[in-house]
């Protein structure tokens, strides 16, 4: 079973290889693409049954004794995230190539979307995967590498300075996360995740402090938190719509995963509770009143997403099972809602030309369907019942006020707040874009580029894949019933450590 | 594990001056800054194995004589994936500066849009 680790990240790899040495062949790279990920979810869907009956799988590569060699550990959480992710890339990859097909006599794109959809695939599972925190600082490259390529892919002069601001943050967090690895072996003289969680808590207060400090700096720039966040509404909307769906949907929630699993292992003891819950606070609200204030459709759920991370720091900083379990629900459900809208966003695109909220009026008259796959993740995001939104808020909204601290009553309060919030801003998008006489679409900007806008109609892969995800989050409602088993077992396991560290470590080990 | 003063003090200077570098207008300097940056991440990294020792063989030279050998692993690993990404970074400022002209870093175009709409506000007000 074990042999199965890996898997998830040398399929991808290796077919990346490939699928670039076939670039010519864009069925095959496109059928190879879609084979790889549909394998890879299977394997996840193994890995999570495994983990969840009879604890974590874990692979010592190249046989080292723990803890000197690198781990891959599938977890409950981290097997559940995989598959969750890995499916909704498919759905996406699924939308790209529909999009693909449909413009086929438009300028043909450049052979590297595909290779670098799969090595950003690799990044994503090995983020999930790995138990070593320089493994993760090169996961997170691989991920982060791709994910540069795809945004800064045919670039004009308009989209040059948004991927630009993106290359230059996100290099300069992950130097500060190389920087943070070497603060972390300089300490405690290992990087295994497992051993580290018993070493870090021999260390003085204040250096565990600074290290836990540090940890939420380098993945709050990563995962987008106030006041980190100033970058993702800039360069997020500048991508063609699949890049930023798979981008809004996986890139951010591998930082929060990141973030969670160092808290919990690394700091079990809310260590930085109140600092998160601050953050917390701060990342909600101002998320959610920048929603507002945009006119641009991307831009607007950009700023969403923001405002949802908060919810995930929030149920992290409670430091409790039943706000962990909150935050993995949460986790889930955003991963599919946001690519959803995402997805629904280019399709708008295609339709009224523009993303400018000014000049789209009417859609629900000129294109009902487009309007109930943008009204389904919308009351989802919101949070209105029966939505998986709904299933996760509630868990959240009862571990806040089970805390029963001062400010975890503030937090709650402002989540609430932030859920009528967006949904305000979302029935801005409602009111302003869907309902009225329909306007006539914006001509095609700029004529030359693989994309049509303003009559693209969207061929039935396209809106397949968009209904797949927005179906995803009524599917996680009915499911919530197991999906909540699943998560608050995970909860427990990130609370306890315990076999976590014995599965990597051997019991003899473990033992503090 | 304990670094040395010489080393504390070149890595203070690095970070300093890379992060000094990294704020600067003109695109060269800030991709000057992110190498600056990552020259003394990696130092750190290879710092934090502490003092230097004799090559980690086992069986030739005694273990308590040897240098930790896995700082030197991941400063290796780091120095690859830094300078894969300074030759990413250079290729987009170049294309950047064919498409615009020029290298400085600009303002944020909805800061802009914002302060226009203020500005227009105000003067809608005052009549």
């Amino acid at each position: 079973m074990s042999a199965l680790v890996p898997l998830p990240v040398l399929l991808p790899l290796l077919a990346a290889a490939f699928s670039l040495a076939v670039g010519h062949f864009a069925t095959v790279q496109r059928v190879l693409n879609l084979l790889v990920l549909s394998g890879i979810v299977v394997v996840a869907a193994l890995l999570l049954a495994r983990a969840d009956g009879s604890g974590p799988v874990v692979l010592q590569l190249g046989g080292y004794a723990p803890p000197f060699g690198i781990t891959l550990v599938a977890d409950r959480l981290s097997a559940l995230l995989l598959l969750v992710s890995i499916s909704v890339m498919l759905a996406v990859l699924v939308f790209a190539i529909g999009q693909r097909i449909t413009d086929q006599g438009r300028a043909s794109t450049s052979t590297a979307f595909h290779p670098m959809y799969l090595v950003l695939s690799a990044g994503v599972s090995l983020a999930y995967l790995t138990g070593d925190l320089f493994n993760l600082f090169v996961a997170f490259e691989v991920m982060l590498s791709a994910s540069y390529v795809l945004i800064a892919r045919r670039t004009n002069a308009e989209r040059v300075r948004p991927s630009m601001t993106y290359v230059i943050v996100s290099l300069t967090s992950s130097l500060l996360f190389l920087t943070m690895v070497a603060v972390v072996y300089t300490a405690t003289g290992t990087v295994n995740l497992a051993d580290l969680a018993g070493r870090i808590a021999l260390l003085p207060d204040g250096a565990r402090a600074g290290l836990a400090l540090l940890m939420a700096v380098v993945f709050g720039i990563k995962s987008a938190v106030v006041p980190l966040h100033f970058w993702l509404p800039d360069s997020y909307p500048t991508a063609p719509a699949p890049v930023t769906a798979v981008f809004a949907a996986l890139l951010t929630k591998v930082a929060v995963y990141a973030l969670i699993r160092t808290q919990t292992l690394l700091f079990g003891d809310a260590t930085s509770g109140t600092f998160l819950l601050v953050v917390a606070l701060l990342t909600m609200l101002v998320g959610a009143l920048g929603a507002i204030a945009q006119n641009d459709l991307n831009r607007l759920l950009s700023f969403l997403l923001v405002s949802h991370i908060g919810y995930m720091v929030f149920g992290l900083g409670l430091f409790t099972e039943i706000g962990l379990s909150g935050v993995i629900l949460y986790v889930v459900h955003h991963i599919a809602v946001q690519g959803a809208l995402f997805l629904v966003g280019g399709l708008v695109i295609r339709h009224a030309g523009t993303p400018s909220l000014r000049h789209m009026r009417g859609l629900a008259r000129s294109y009902p369907l487009v309007a109930v796959l943008f009204a389904i993740p919308a009351l989802n995001l919101a949070g209105i019942p029966p939505f998986s939104g709904f299933v996760a808020k509630v868990v959240l909204l009862r571990a806040g006020a089970e805390a029963a601290t001062p400010l975890a009553y503030v937090v709650t309060a402002a989540a609430v707040a932030t859920s009528f919030l967006t949904l305000f801003a979302l029935s801005k998008v409602w009111v302003g874009s869907f309902w009225g006489e329909p306007a006539p679409a914006v001509p095609d900007v700029d004529p030359t580029d693989d994309v049509t806008v303003g009559t693209g109609e969207s061929s039935r892969p396209m809106l397949a894949a968009t209904g797949g995800l927005v179906l995803a989050g009524l599917v996680f409602a009915a499911l919530a019933g197991p999906l909540s088993g699943v998560s608050e077992r995970a909860a427990h396991d990130l609370l306890d450590q315990g076999p976590y560290r014995a599965a990597v470590l051997g019991e003899a080990r473990a033992a503090p | 594990m304990s670094i040395d003063l010489v080393t504390t003090v070149l890595l203070g200077v690095l970070y300093a001056t890379g992060f000094y570098l990294l704020m600067q207008r003109s695109l060269m300097q800030v991709i000057l800054g992110f190498l600056v940056v990552g020259h003394a991440a990696n130092l750190f990294l290879q710092a934090a194995g502490g003092p230097p020792g004799a090559p980690p063989f086992v069986g030739v030279v005694p273990q308590e004589d040897m240098a930790d050998p896995l700082p030197q692993a991941l400063a290796l690993t780091a120095i690859v994936i830094t300078f894969g990404l300074t030759t990413f970074l250079l290729a987009l400022a170049y294309r950047a500066w064919v498409l615009l002209g020029h290298d400085e870093v600009q303002d944020d175009l909805e800061d802009r849009r914002v302060r226009r709409a203020e500005i227009a506000a105000e003067r809608e007000e005052a009549g």
